[in-house]
């Protein structure tokens, strides 16, 4: 089963750590501005939502794209940018529903996750487990069993209301 | 290149900005940090300037790490000549404004003169502008970062901000950035209110260049799970620092009504474990946050349950809140606790020295040496919760005659007060302790004593001291790198090898304080985290500098003693009691009242004490004055200080 890069913002104690390795790993450098992952941030009420590229199936930054610059990985099935390709006319960037495609001032050019070729730094650093690199199914089980054990409680409680 | 990062100098009177690059040979002799904000304080600050006078400097910096890859490398550190003690004024916080600072192009700002009205500075990729900050006076810390954030419409500015307190010139005010991260020690945020100076404003997209990225990143994942897999660090992330709460009030270590008691007897209501509970059910059960780039997520986030201020957000709280605001005043309420965390972090204030400067003003009312003349009706007896809020807010607006007292700092207010007053202060050179009981422990006794910013349990604490570690142990921890065959003793309560416990302990923390890295990464909590034989490698790999262990040890010596050269050139003596290295007569005198069957009945012995430091002084080459011999400034370098290379 394909994994995919799963988020769970509860998790996050919003360190940013997943910005500097994605930065270093990719540019080599360390600039938060060239991460792929950033976490957006609403510090006055404690929340911390890591966003990443979803590797959509109907990708818009692909469908976008107008020199076919955005292809999917045969091997790993997320999109990339080929940056032989790429006129850095940002067209991915304004049309990304989650603002998860990147323009790289230095090399005028647009950049996206890659998912690191199939090692994602950014979940081998995360302690918390914040970000995960999991096949979609098992998400699917474990929120399942998440949103059942909160029903089933609701439900417990309404009984005993009642 | 790495380590291309610059050094601002900014006149507010005369608006002028001047910017220069380091050179890294300075690098190599201070590093970065608080080690060359040493030497930028001991070269700029003129001798004997007035604290909040436009001559002062204030100093900002990141460390020689900070916004590289290595972990947990973002602490800020501020210096300037302090208001409050008149001496070395230092403060470090940590959250996300250093390695935004970095990004944005700068390592350190040099703030001198003072602005005709309110004024923040606006640090943006490489350009510095300085702005109106009018509409900000008078605004909380909080409020005044995001209204930063919305008129430059830009959520990602981090800013260092004042609050009220810094505003009103209270001696201890904090500087503050996030929700809590405080540089909170030694009033750097009445500095900033004296040059009408509401905040400092960075954002930065810049590449911070890394010298070996690969290794670099790496090595982090190496470094970091060194540093997670330490059990005191797995706790903290669980219960932050009030994880040391219960152990140290059981054994007899924490300061209770002042001086009185060594251990508070309601320590229960306010435990960490009480408050976790709290903030699960206000927050959720991940209700951990962290600094940039750090996987110890030490602090806590609530939300107020009751009373007056239900509902507010805020995070922590610290151990030190739990002592300002249980233990001190008696108050054994968790409502009390986060509500008085809460109005230290919005007026931008020193928990623990406004902790203890009600504490200490509650004592006087017991003795009558305060009445409710001075206090002007408010009930200020031990275990009043009402009266402890109301002071914290008299204290930050300066309202009222003992509000207005107390905010000018413990040395100048006894003097005020009068009477005796002074004797029941616990401070050294004019800061107030934390909320720590010492007098079981010799070791930590010579380090707030001899702490160079004042009282002080984060300049050389040997806290490991307390786990009783075996010789063997120690003689590995404490024998490099530099060797070391004098005594060292497993034993808390003994005073032979304190001393050099003590010196190797300061050299550490300057080391930190220079690399811009935490100090819960560091031998401060836990005795396996890394110190001088792990440094190397991680500085390598991030700026390309070589450094061998003894070379961080020499430069950290080296720092240490520029603080001692600027302390000593404004007034401190060995045994002056406002500002020697010594403690104040109660350590020696009353004995502890509570606590485990080594603490109770404990006191310094005089004697010991002052053999403690002649041994302090000799680790360091100071004679018995404690100033640093001829030999030793030549050893180290410093013997044409100051040289004003930057």
């Amino acid at each position: 089963m394909e994994k995919f890069l799963t988020v769970d913002a509860d998790k996050c104690t919003g360190c940013r750590l997943c910005e500097q390795v994605c930065s270093v790993m990719h540019e080599g450098v360390s600039n938060p501005a060239k991460s792929r992952i950033q976490v957006v941030k609403w510090e006055q009420e404690g929340v911390y939502i890591p966003v990443i590229c979803k590797q959509c199936e109907d990708a818009p930054c692909m469908n976008v794209c107008p020199v076919r610059a955005i292809s999917r990985d045969p091997d790993f099935g997320f999109l990339k940018v080929d940056q032989e390709v790429c006129i850095g006319c940002r067209s991915c960037v304004g049309i990304c529903p989650f603002g998860a495609m990147g323009y790289n001032p230095t090399t005028r050019q647009v950049f996206k996750c890659d998912l690191c070729g199939g090692d994602p730094q950014c979940v081998r650093f995360c302690e918390v487990n914040a970000v995960e690199f999991v096949p979609v199914d098992r998400v699917s089980a474990q929120k399942k069993r998440r949103g059942a054990a909160r029903q089933s409680a609701a439900e417990r409680q309404a009984t005993a209301l009642g | 290149m790495a380590l291309d990062r610059k050094i601002a100098y900014i006149n507010l009177s005369t608006r002028e900005v001047e910017i220069k690059p380091i050179p890294l040979e300075m690098r190599k002799k201070f590093i970065g940090g608080r080690g060359m904000d040493a030497y930028l304080l001991y070269n700029h600050a003129p001798e004997g300037c007035d604290p909040l006078g436009p001559e002062n400097p204030l100093i900002v910096s990141g460390g020689l790490l900070t916004a590289t890859c290595a972990s947990a490398t973002a602490r800020t550190h501020v210096m300037a000549k302090s208001p409050l003690t008149g001496l070395l004024g230092s403060c470090n916080m940590g959250g996300f404004f250093a390695p935004e600072l970095a990004w944005a192009g700068f390592h350190h700002l040099v703030i001198t003169g003072k602005a005709d009205k309110p004024v923040y500075l606006w640090i943006h990729n490489g350009d510095i502008e300085i702005r109106d900050a009018e509409y900000l006076w008078g605004k909380n810390s909080t409020d005044t970062q995001w209204a930063i954030r919305n008129e430059l419409d830009d959520q990602e500015v981090k800013s260092m901000v004042i609050g009220q307190a810094g505003e009103n010139l209270v001696t201890y005010a904090c500087v503050m950035t996030g929700i809590k991260n405080a540089g909170g020690r030694t009033g750097m945020g009445c500095v900033m209110g004296s040059k009408n100076l509401k905040a400092v404003a960075v954002r930065g997209t810049m590449d911070v260049k890394i010298a070996h990225p690969k290794d670099a990143l790496e090595h982090n994942k190496k470094f970091i799970d060194q540093i997670t897999s330490a059990k005191v660090n797995q706790i903290q992330g669980a219960l932050g620092t009030p994880f040391i709460w219960g152990a140290t009030n059981c054994w007899g270590g924490v300061r209770t009504r002042n001086f009185q008691y060594n251990q508070m007897e309601y320590a229960d209501e306010i435990e960490p474990e009480a408050i976790d509970d709290i903030a699960t059910e206000t927050m959720g059960p991940h209700h951990m946050t962290g600094c940039f780039g750090c996987q110890v997520h030490c602090r806590a986030q609530y939300k107020i349950q009751s009373g007056l201020y239900a509902g507010k957000y805020d995070e922590g709280p610290e151990y030190t809140s739990l002592g300002a605001f249980g233990a001190e005043p008696d108050c054994k309420s968790a409502e009390t606790v986060l509500t008085g965390n809460h109005l230290v972090n919005q007026y931008g204030v020193d928990n623990l020295e406004i902790g203890s400067m009600i504490a200490w003003a509650m004592e006087l009312y017991e003795l009558g040496i305060l009445t409710q003349k001075e206090t002007e009706g408010i009930d200020l007896r031990f275990g009043n919760d009402e009266a402890l809020l109301q002071m914290v807010h008299n204290i930050c607006t300066r309202t009222g005659w003992l509000g207005n007292v107390l905010a000018d700092g413990g040395i100048p207010a006894a003097e005020k007060i009068g009477k005796n007053s002074f004797d029941y202060l616990i401070q050294v050179k004019g800061m107030n302790n934390l909320h720590s009981d010492e007098r079981a422990t010799p070791g930590l006794a010579l380090n707030i004593a001899t702490a160079s910013r004042g009282s002080d349990h984060l300049r050389s604490r040997p806290a490991i001291d307390l786990y009783h570690l075996p010789e063997p142990v120690l003689r590995k921890i404490y024998g490099s790198p530099v060797p070391y065959d004098g005594p060292l003793s497993s034993e808390h309560t003994e005073y032979i090898g304190k001393p050099w416990q003590v010196f190797w302990q300061e050299n550490v923390y300057m080391a930190v304080d220079c690399l811009g890295i935490c100090k819960y990464h560091t031998v401060f909590l836990g005795a396996t985290l890394p110190n001088f034989e792990d440094w190397p490698e991680v500085i390598y790999y991030n700026t390309g500098l070589e450094f061998t262990p003894k070379e961080i040890w020499d430069a950290a010596e080296r720092c240490n003693n520029l603080e001692r050269l600027f302390n000593l050139r404004e007034g401190l003596t060995r045994n002056d009691p406002k500002k020697g290295d010594t403690l104040n007569h109660r350590y020696f005198d009353e004995p502890c009242r509570r606590g485990a069957p080594d603490v109770i009945g404990k006191k310094i012995d005089r004697d010991k004490f002052n053999v403690m430091i002649d041994e302090f002084y000799d680790h360091h080459g100071w004679d018995k004055e404690g100033v640093p011999t001829s030999e030793t400034l030549q050893r180290l370098g410093l013997e044409n200080e100051p040289t004003r290379l930057l």
